[in-house]
């Protein structure tokens, strides 16, 4: 019965082609561009590491201005990060932090580069679950012993190895030898939730090194740095002051956890107040993936002014919509009254034309699809290659299957009134007139 | 006039009437405000930075190994840089404006950290600047080469003068105009003194609250890393950026050169974002209103091939065609109007949630009024075809198949 629907909604099509494509057309358009907007929403806000999002917990400990009441700072001075990361109360944890350097490839090859990189602990890798193209990542002890290894990404091993294991070959990074433990994957978390200072959306660094090096082998800092008292004179001024420029994440693996490492971080920022530290009330937060880039508001308020056009935007297709196949099936009013008359149920009437609505609306998502497909390479275009990461503008499967579920199901609800004002058609004033 | 017929023959088709006049109210909505941010993007764009931005370019020296000395390598690299034929003048700088990337201070008109402090961008620079950036100096006078300071930037930063913006000035000493030059404020518990003021000179963020608050410090790092602003003679920027980076790159082994951009390629990346906002607002407001227009017609179209006999018997009994003509636009006016009333009504009740959510400026209010009549003229042009052919129904038709 289904397929024999869909050859009359086929039929029906051909007999009015112009009417069916201009409704398929306007699904079309309505779905496509939503689908533009609705996968920016998607991706831009949509969770960067499902798999344990609610297990990594970013850290603030509140070392701010007394005569300001905003949120605590976002990031963790030297004084704090390195007390933390002693303390060693969290199943896994890292500081990390931005840094910049000359790039010396081997030979005469390549001409020296500047590079922006990343200092973090042994335990980034596991936590943020860095898929590996060769090796691993560091030890434990590598950031005790300020062993000089690192991790590159798998372009800058393409730039400096041809794309070969890379394991146990060294690099030379701002005058000083580093030996390769490990070469990542493609690993460019949307959003950038470990390290939104910079842009939300950037891609990530090209080498990571131990967090430890960063001081001792004088490492020009790169990324957001915050101070609201301006440091001492004198060498270690910087490191003792209160300026804040390193994240910390910790992973935790229970609800019970968590409050207990919130509980050491008060208990921490007590012990610091008795220092004379720490002059505003106590206000020290952990949040998890979620709550994080939720807070922080990392979804532009473009993608969100953008969704709401788009959603109207819709709205005015599938309006359009119901005009035409309100044309379209009061049209058939004979043939709905011939089939009337010659015994058809209401209810099979009915189903008759929501599946033909569906199969119009199926159609249109089809067609949506190219358009949404077109719409997402155009936005890529626009956005152009330095503003942000654009890797992840396309079509993903979750997209494709919403859009055609989408289209097919808006235009059903755009067909009720059509189909039941059609369907409660009185037959004999039809058949009169044939 | 048919006034009275038409609106009984809408109030029996009412659902016609509420499918256009909701299409119409929405696309109505959808444009206006789409109009009102493209304006408000565009203004924007079109604040200016101060700088002789198609004439300006920089760059990035950043130096490595043991035997490469930044003092010196900065200090003949700006004496090649203003040498060189074509080029105006040069100057070090930590920031660049429009860039999105640079430092901040926060200054008081008195000694005393509990106070609010004026933040104000800070571009550590020299005695070059001032031309370099082709400011114009209002009041007051510029450095002199004996006035900079040089130092780490990791370290305590010490300063004593500034050359303010205006808005700066009259941010920090409300009413004192010009007069604020040789007064002193104070930052880091240290007083500054205003020896300048220039008329303009944006800061490195252009959608921060005080874009307009900057100032030229005369002190200069001596980090690896020295950022060169060039102003060059117009015309001769695009060739001395080739000649220029190609000099530097060879001239000294021990460092490399980067981060080559021109002015014009910065402020085009940095309002990035608000360019592509507009493209993306202007295809939706296009598509809105061809599938408005496209609704319109195929509802007149239905509605008319409705009525054709009794079209055929209105132009027998005497109408004229320009009466048939008159009645399907006015008819089409009576929708529109329920339907800008309606979009009159949303846009504002949209515009008032945009500024009230994101922080946007409340729409100026002839912008409803104008989207009004834009819509009803659209409407009426899109109705225009489908009643010219109505008004071409032979009277004849009257007398058939009955």
């Amino acid at each position: 019965m289904f397929l024999y629907y869909l050859r009359l909604s086929a039929l029906s099509y051909r007999r009015n082609p112009i009417l069916s494509s201009l409704m398929v057309m306007a699904v079309a358009i309505g779905v496509g561009a939503y689908m533009v907007i609705f996968t920016l929403n998607f991706v831009m806000g949509g969770d960067p590491i499902p798999q344990k999002s609610d297990q990594l917990f970013h850290v603030q400990l509140d070392s701010g201005n007394p005569n300001t009441q905003d949120d605590p700072p976002k990031q963790l001075t030297y004084l704090d990060a390195t007390a933390l990361i002693q303390a060693n109360s969290a199943y896994r944890e890292t500081a990390t932090s931005k840094i910049s350097g000359i790039l010396e490839p081997e030979g005469d090859g390549i001409r020296p580069f500047s590079i922006v990189g990343r200092g973090a602990f042994a335990d980034f890798f596991p936590m943020f679950n860095t898929p590996f193209l060769y090796g691993d990542g560091w030890d434990q002890s590598a950031d005790r012993d300020l062993q000089q290894v690192a991790v590159l990404t798998k372009e800058l091993n393409e730039r400096l190895f041809g794309g070969a294991d890379s394991t146990g070959e060294t690099v030379r990074l701002h005058g000083n030898n580093f030996q390769i433990v490990g070469v990542l994957d493609d690993w460019a978390p949307v959003p950038k939730f470990y390290d939104i200072n910079n842009g939300a959306f950037d891609g990530s660094e090209e080498i990571f090194i131990p967090w430890n090096l960063i001081i001792p082998l004088d490492f020009p800092r790169n990324g957001n740095t915050n101070c609201w008292k301006t440091p001492e004179a004198g060498p270690d001024g910087f490191l003792n002051s209160e300026c804040v420029w390193i994240q910390y994440w910790v992973e935790l693996r229970s609800g019970d956890d968590e409050a207990e490492y919130l509980q050491f971080l008060n208990n921490y920022a007590a012990q610091q107040k008795e220092f004379g530290r720490f002059p505003r009330e106590m206000n020290n937060a952990l949040f998890n993936v979620e709550e994080w880039l939720m807070k922080e508001e990392v979804l532009p308020n473009e993608t969100k002014i953008l969704s709401a056009l788009a959603a109207m935007l819709l709205a005015v297709c599938l309006l359009n919509t119901i005009g035409l196949l309100l044309s379209k099936f009061l049209g058939k009013s004979g043939e709905i009254g011939v089939r009337q008359a010659l015994g058809a149920h209401k209810g099979s009437l009915f189903l008759q034309h929501v599946i033909e609505a569906g199969f119009i609306g199926l159609l249109g998502g089809i067609l949506g699809l190219a358009i949404a497909a077109a719409g997402l390479e155009g936005v890529k275009v626009l956005l152009g290659d330095n503003l942000m990461i654009t890797d992840w503008i396309h079509l993903n499967p979750t997209v494709v299957a919403i859009t055609l579920v989408l289209a097919v199901l808006a235009t059903i609800f755009a067909g009720f009134y059509p189909i039941w004002r059609a369907c409660s058609i009185n037959p004999a004033i039809h058949l009169k007139t044939q | 006039m048919e006034i009275g017929p038409i609106l009984r023959a809408l109030s029996r088709n009412k659902l016609g009437v509420i499918l256009i006049s909701l299409q119409i109210a929405f696309t109505m909505t959808v444009m206006v405000n789409a109009v009102f941010i493209i304006n408000e993007r565009s203004k924007l764009m079109a604040r200016p930075s101060g700088l002789d931005e198609p004439n300006t370019f920089y760059l990035s020296s950043t130096g490595f190994g043991d035997q490469f000395n930044s003092q010196v390598t900065e200090r003949d690299d700006l004496e090649l840089l203003r040498n060189t034929p074509g080029v105006i003048d040069a100057t070090p700088t930590n920031a660049i404006p429009i860039s999105g990337s640079g430092s901040s201070d926060g200054l008081r008109i008195e000694n005393d950290p509990t106070l609010p402090a004026t933040p104000a961008a800070v571009y550590f620079t020299d005695e070059h600047s001032v031309n370099t950036m082709n400011l114009t100096l209002i009041a007051g006078e510029n450095f002199s080469a004996s006035d900079m300071t040089y130092q780490s930037s990791n370290e305590r930063r010490y300063y004593r003068k500034a050359i303010v913006t205006l808005a700066l000035a009259e941010k920090l000493f409300p009413e004192e105009g010009l007069a604020a030059v040789g007064k002193s404020f104070y930052r880091d518990q240290a007083p500054v003194q205003i020896v300048g003021i220039v008329e303009r000179l944006q800061a490195p963020w252009p959608n921060s609250f005080f874009v307009e608050q900057a100032m030229l410090v005369p002190l200069n790092f001596t980090d690896a890393t020295s950022t060169y602003l060039i102003r060059t003679e117009p015309g001769q920027r695009d060739r001395l950026m080739v000649e220029i980076e190609e000099t530097l790159a060879g001239n000294n082994p021990d460092r490399i050169i980067r981060g080559l951009k021109s002015l014009q390629e910065t402020r085009e990346e940095s309002y990035r974002l608000d360019s592509s906002m507009a493209t993306i607002l202007l295809v939706v407001i296009v598509t809105l209103v061809f599938i408005t227009s496209m609704g319109i017609v195929g509802l007149a179209v239905f509605g008319i091939n409705r009525r054709r006999k009794q079209i055929g018997t209105r132009r027998a009994l005497g109408a004229t065609q320009l009466q048939i003509l008159r009645y399907f636009m006015l008819e089409n006016f009576f929708v529109s109007g329920v339907g800008v009333s309606i979009g009159a009504v949303l846009t504002i009740a949209f515009s008032i949630a945009l500024s009230s959510l994101f922080e946007m400026p409340t729409m100026d209010w002839y912008y409803t009024p104008i989207g009004m009549l834009l819509l009803i003229a659209i409407g009426q042009i899109a109705v225009l075809g489908p009643s010219a052919r109505a008004a071409q129904i032979q009277p004849a038709i009257a007398t058939r198949s009955i």
